[in-house]
């Protein structure tokens, strides 16, 4: 969980500030800059509405969790923390895993076992360690929210590039009328790989018009 | 070849869905370690023997939890389990192969938030198969996990000796390359009379 805190030499003043919120969205976006989470970015980015819905479940495990984590900072001793919050975590992704499954069955099958699989989501556990269990409520809950809307728009980004190029649609509405040839292999894996890692080279070169460098850690073994 | 037959399965989860390249589990070792051939060959090897006994941990704890209706328990308990499994195979290698235990050292920790594995133990739950058939599933994903893994870290060797533009360096190249191969395994999908 190095990832986040060798970023760290930022001075720790107490409340909730705007940059407590915005780090992830954009200076350490968790998709684009710190390279967590993969795995269902990339699984689930075939088409926008798997991506939202997936975000958008990420998010509340992200922020519920965190909201826990920082509430039991104090009770949690430090040799079995980690385990600790694996099973929080567990509980929250259950409760989403039920709660998906209740309001779209479709949904529920097209995102597979991809749901369950947030419970190993290197963003979670990596926000849970390196800040929800050192700051108050507010400011987990806040920087939480951030995160987590930061992981949702890249992978909104991400599923809209892939379902326009592979679908010729948009959250199912078609765009392209019939004389358009769906680009297949876009909604396929290697599709995947290829647009995140043309966003890549986009978001790099952006921040290069910008003048700022950003140091991309490259996956999550390194740290968790 | 029957759908259900040991070597479909294994061909299955070894080639046409491979767990990194189609079904993108396992993604973060398999960009972050892949640097250089000597770490991915161990790290493959040390993933494929963790698959392996989570993979008869989670046949067991399904029986349990099935036996007395408390499925709603399973993600909890897999994960905790295969965490437990993690540290006891470490401390196993420790006193008994302390060699092998120095091969793996570092990576063996790393491989409880693989979602490879947890991956692997919900799709033999959801797949209904038995024990064997978990057990072939289980060596077929370890050995796909290992060639793909060691493909990328031999293309990532000799792309570290070309000229690369600066704005691709690091990981969209590594995306890139991930994407390429993955296109490649596309090939093996009509193996074995399609799906």
């Amino acid at each position: 969980m190095t990832t986040v805190t060798t970023k760290g030499g930022r001075k720790k003043e107490e409340g909730i500030t705007w940059d407590v919120f915005a780090q992830g969205l954009w200076r350490d976006n968790p998709v684009l800059v710190m390279l967590l989470g993969l795995c269902p970015v990339l699984a689930v980015s075939n088409s926008a509405v798997n991506a939202l819905a997936m975000g958008l479940a990420t998010t509340f495990v992200l922020v519920s969790s965190g909201a826990l984590v920082s509430l039991l900072r104090h009770l949690i001793p430090k040799q079995v923390r980690i385990a600790t919050y694996i099973v929080i975590i567990a509980t929250f992704v259950t409760i989403v895993d039920y709660l998906i499954q209740a309001i779209s069955l479709d949904l529920y099958n097209a995102l597979g076992a991809f749901i369950q699989l947030i419970v190993v989501n290197c963003i979670i556990l990596g926000r849970a360690e390196a800040y929800a269990s050192r700051n108050t409520l507010g400011r987990a809950v806040v920087n939480a929210t951030g995160m987590g809307l930061g992981f949702t728009l890249a992978l909104l980004a991400l599923g809209s590039i892939r379902e326009i190029l592979g679908a010729g649609s948009l959250f199912g509405i078609d765009l392209f009328g019939k004389g358009f040839e769906p680009w297949v292999v876009m909604i396929m894996p290697p599709g995947g790989f290829i647009v995140l890692s043309l966003l890549l080279v986009a978001f790099n070169w952006i921040n290069q018009r910008l003048g700022r460098q950003i140091e991309q850690s490259e996956g999550c073994g390194h740290g968790t | 070849m029957a759908h259900d037959s040991l070597s479909f399965i294994f061909l299955n989860a070894a080639l046409m869905n491979n767990f990194v390249l189609a079904l993108f589990l396992g993604l973060c070792p398999f960009l972050g370690v892949s640097g250089k051939l000597e770490t991915a060959g161990p790290m493959g090897l040390a993933t494929s023997f963790v698959m392996l006994v989570s993979s008869v941990c989670a046949y067991f704890i399904n029986e349990i939890l099935v036996a007395w209706d408390i499925t709603f328990l399973r993600l909890i308990a897999y994960i905790t389990v295969i965490a437990s499994a993690v540290q006891l195979v470490e401390m196993t290698l420790k006193k008994f192969a302390p060699a092998l235990f120095r091969a793996l050292g570092i990576y063996l920790p790393l491989i409880t938030t693989n979602c490879a594995i947890l991956g692997l133990a919900l799709f033999q739950t959801f797949k209904e198969y038995d024990f064997l058939q978990s057990l072939v599933y289980a060596l077929g994903a370890g050995a796909g996990f290992t060639l793909a893994i060691m493909l990328m870290s031999g293309l990532r060797e000799k792309l570290d000796l070309s000229d690369v533009p600066g704005i691709v360096r690091g990981a969209a190249l590594s995306l890139m390359l991930g994407g390429l191969l993955s296109l490649s395994f596309m090939g093996f999908a009509g193996l074995g009379g399609g799906h």
